[in-house]
């Protein structure tokens, strides 16, 4: 009968009557909601520790409101201000105001280091005038000018106007060497202050030549871990991972003590004649000793997910190419190489995005070519606690790395791609 | 029996640790290492015998962080704090230090009362100093001979040699100022304006190429003792412990030095102010300061502690002619300007990462 109805309407029915797609679909449903409720805990971990800081941070790149929350009085008179004219005595009587209460709430030096940012110097003009600002009396504007005659520059008005704006491009300005104004506009700061688009290209560069050489390097060494007997080809295997085990910092110092001029290199070139005494070769402090030490220390990251994937390469595939009438050459570059591809683009992968975000051993080992972007960002963070700026640098860091993830699944695909 | 032995114990154990607890207990933090050692000695070790009262040890590594997040938890376990100076005006600006009142830092041992025993500088709103170490240059005498001051350093025609230089615009731009003959007094009103800064870039062009470039404090020893480098600036308490304790033929050239000092804080809100108030002020004091330099080669922030200071722990090296405070060295001396460094870090730090990657 049930039979009857389901085949009259064209729908199929279960037994209750319901539509055997409604209930396959609740079925469905429920074991889903069970396998989410199974990594639950592990996305909100996730969500939690990873997610929200990252996020939290990359927003501070466009929001900062130190100076609107310390300062509210004189953020209200700058927002009215259209940043030309003369500051007016009502500015600085909101500035005053403000002045006498962030010094009680000791958040002066907060609001100072703020708008010292946007222009150098003015530090200690508000920490000094908000020490004698409860003691000034109307007018103010002549008070504050001569407590410091730079409150007559109207340069410092300009900063304060725009470290007052809570949503500012400012920092992402800042993080490709241009300078936001008050009036909106932008301009590229002085050639002798431009650095961040010079890092930035040199980080980049670093890091190519160092995936380059990586793969150079590291593919003969997989194809001959893969094609040894197990035993030789785990021993051989241990060579490759106890670098891999070293401490970072130890590894660097010992390049130091390899390729600096008194080292064993230049010393055994010396010694068999490749060069004198007085023209050692400079291997190290410089861009070369970066690129070597990057190189070895990476190595690692390239051979694995290569061994793996050429381990799983059936010999007989080449075998049959050969047997087929293929030269040695034909074999390996028409059966061999593209079977490693996926290999070679999780490689290139994890060697590109690890070297973008190195700091330590560039600066122990580059010299004065021996800074790249996460230098900066890493003494944002910790040094200048400019938090903004690193958000902005950082953020840059990531879309381009986004972006060369878009290209590389456009280019290879990313489910080509094999980790191990 | 057993048991009431256990039972005996555990109860004399309550006894002295409720009878501890009487006491005050402070924590001290520091840097760690031979450092923290020398402040145990002259210190520490002086100030429990005297007082009774208890000292924990901690180390950390520099910044704010920690006292940051202890202030603002309402939660503060550290009651005084060795920090650099610029940690101590920013910490006193934002409101994380306890105000210290300068009248309680007691007078010299030889009279002169404590605001002008201090080097000016030593004492801030929230902070006073403890030792002074300073930026120097030093080479191997092996080598070089003949060294007379800092415009030597940037002599390569002179003394022609890699010079070791630490990454980073600070103590070099006044060095470079000092070497192409700017008295110290006015090295920082020059670097106030734009020519005085193209000045010192200037004079580092002239050696640039000739620079190996180091970042951490141990590096410059090592890259002398390696013959890297010829010459180079270092911490003074590097190449003294190269010196004395590891017999290497390192001099320390005092000319053009640039002062900087350590100082004690306390955190605000500390549970134990009164007495870490106490201890701030007596490990202060001119004995206690000169004591500490047997231990380590930086100099006491007090000017009367330096006729005191005695022997190296070797026994037998004399350690004043070692402090960057010592009246031979202050000749050519430059006290590191807080307030400039504060003002214009941000643009020289760009600037000089720029003329670097230039």
């Amino acid at each position: 009968m049930a039979d009857m109805t389901a085949l009259d309407s064209g729908v199929m029915m279960a037994a209750d009557g319901t539509p055997l797609k409604k209930k396959l679909k609740q079925a469905l449903f429920l074991s889903r909601v069970r396998a989410f409720a199974l990594v639950a805990p592990l996305l909100l971990f996730i969500l939690a520790s990873f997610i929200v800081p990252i996020v939290m941070l990359l927003w501070q790149g466009v929001h900062n409101d130190t100076y609107t929350k310390n300062m509210p009085l004189s953020a209200k008179a700058l927002y009215e201000w259209d940043g030309q004219s003369d500051p007016t005595e009502s500015m600085a009587e909101a500035l005053v105001a403000d002045l006498v209460v962030a010094r009680d709430n000791k958040t002066i030096g907060r609001v100072a280091t703020r708008v010292n940012r946007e222009y150098s110097g003015t530090r200690s003009l508000f920490t000094k005038s908000a020490r004698s600002a409860a003691k000034m009396e109307a007018p103010f504007l002549e008070a504050l000018i001569d407590k410091d005659k730079d409150w007559a520059d109207i340069e410092v008005w300009k900063a304060m106007k725009i470290a007052s704006k809570s949503y500012t491009p400012a920092f992402y300005a800042a993080a490709v060497d241009m300078t936001y104004n008050a009036d909106g506009s932008f301009e590229r700061v002085e050639e002798q202050g431009r650095i961040y688009v010079k890092l930035f290209l040199r980080t980049f560069m670093v890091s190519l030549v160092v995936t380059l050489a990586c793969f150079v390097l590291g593919f003969p060494v997989a194809y001959l871990l893969s094609t040894l007997p197990m035993r030789t080809s785990n021993l051989l295997m241990i060579l490759v991972l106890l670098p891999f085990w070293t401490s970072l910092l130890v590894r660097t110092t010992a390049w130091i003590a390899m390729l600096q001029s008194q080292g064993i290199l230049n010393n055994i070139f010396v010694a068999v004649g490749i060069t004198s005494d007085d023209a050692r070769f400079s291997l190290i402090y410089n861009m070369t000793g970066t690129l070597i030490a990057m190189t070895h220390i990476l190595l690692p990251f390239m051979i694995l997910p290569l061994y793996s994937v050429m381990r799983g390469i059936s010999p007989s595939y080449v075998r049959a190419a050969k047997s087929l009438g293929a030269t040695n050459w034909t074999a390996f570059w028409r059966v061999y190489f593209p079977a490693t591809i996926p290999g070679i683009g999780a490689g290139a992968l994890l060697v590109f995005i690890l070297s973008i975000g190195y700091y330590i051993t560039p600066a122990l080992v580059g010299g004065q070519n021996g800074t790249l972007i996460s230098n900066f960002i890493a003494d944002h963070m910790q040094k200048t606690l400019n938090w903004s700026l690193a958000a902005a640098l950082g953020g840059l860091l990531l879309a381009s790395v986004l972006i060369l993830y878009w290209i590389y699944d456009k280019v290879v695909g990313i489910d080509n791609m094999k980790l191990g | 029996m057993k048991l009431s032995h256990v039972m005996l114990g555990a109860a004399s154990a309550l006894a002295i640790s409720t009878a501890v607890y009487a006491e005050d207990k402070i924590t001290v933090v520091s840097w760690g290492g031979a450092y923290t050692k020398s402040q145990v000695e002259a210190y520490h070790k002086p100030w429990i015998a005297k007082t009774g009262n208890q000292i924990v040890s901690e180390d950390y590594n520099g910044g704010l962080a920690e006292i940051k997040a202890q202030v603002e938890a309402g939660n503060v376990t550290w009651d005084i704090v060795d920090v650099e100076y610029s940690d101590a005006i920013r910490g006193c600006d934002e409101g994380l230090l306890e105000e210290i009142d300068p009248s309680i830092l007691p007078a010299g041992a030889d009279g002169t009362p404590a605001m002008d025993d201090f080097i000016e500088g030593a004492v801030t709103d929230c902070a006073v100093s403890n030792i002074v170490w300073s930026t120097i240059f030093a080479y191997d005498t092996t080598k070089v001979s003949g060294v007379e001051g800092i415009s030597d350093f940037f002599d390569l025609d002179k003394f022609p040699g890699k010079r070791g230089i630490r990454k980073n615009p600070k103590a070099n731009l006044e060095m470079a100022l000092m070497a192409d003959g700017v008295p110290a007094a006015e090295v920082y009103d020059m670097l106030e304006t734009d020519e005085g800064v193209d000045r010192a870039f200037a004079k580092l062009d002239t050696i640039k190429d000739s620079v190996v470039w180091w970042e951490a404090g141990a590096q410059p020893p090592q890259l002398l003792a390696d013959g890297e480098v010829l010459m180079t600036t270092a911490y003074n308490g590097r190449i003294f412990n190269a010196a004395a304790g590891e017999g290497q033929p390192f001099e320390v050239n005092w000319d053009g030095q640039i002062l900087d000092f350590d100082l004690w804080v306390i955190p605000k809100g500390s549970p134990n102010k009164e007495a870490a108030m106490d201890f701030l002020t007596f490990s202060t004091e001119t004995e206690q300061l000169a004591a500490q330099a047997s231990w380590i080669a930086y100099g006491p922030a007090r000017k009367s502690s330096g006729a005191l200071v005695g022997l190296y722990n070797d026994g037998k090296t004399e350690m004043a002619p070692h402090m960057p405070t010592a009246a031979d060295n202050l000749g050519n001396a430059l006290v590191n300007n807080f307030e400039f460094w504060a003002d214009n870090q941000d643009e020289l730090n760009e600037r000089f990462a720029a003329w670097l990657a230039q």
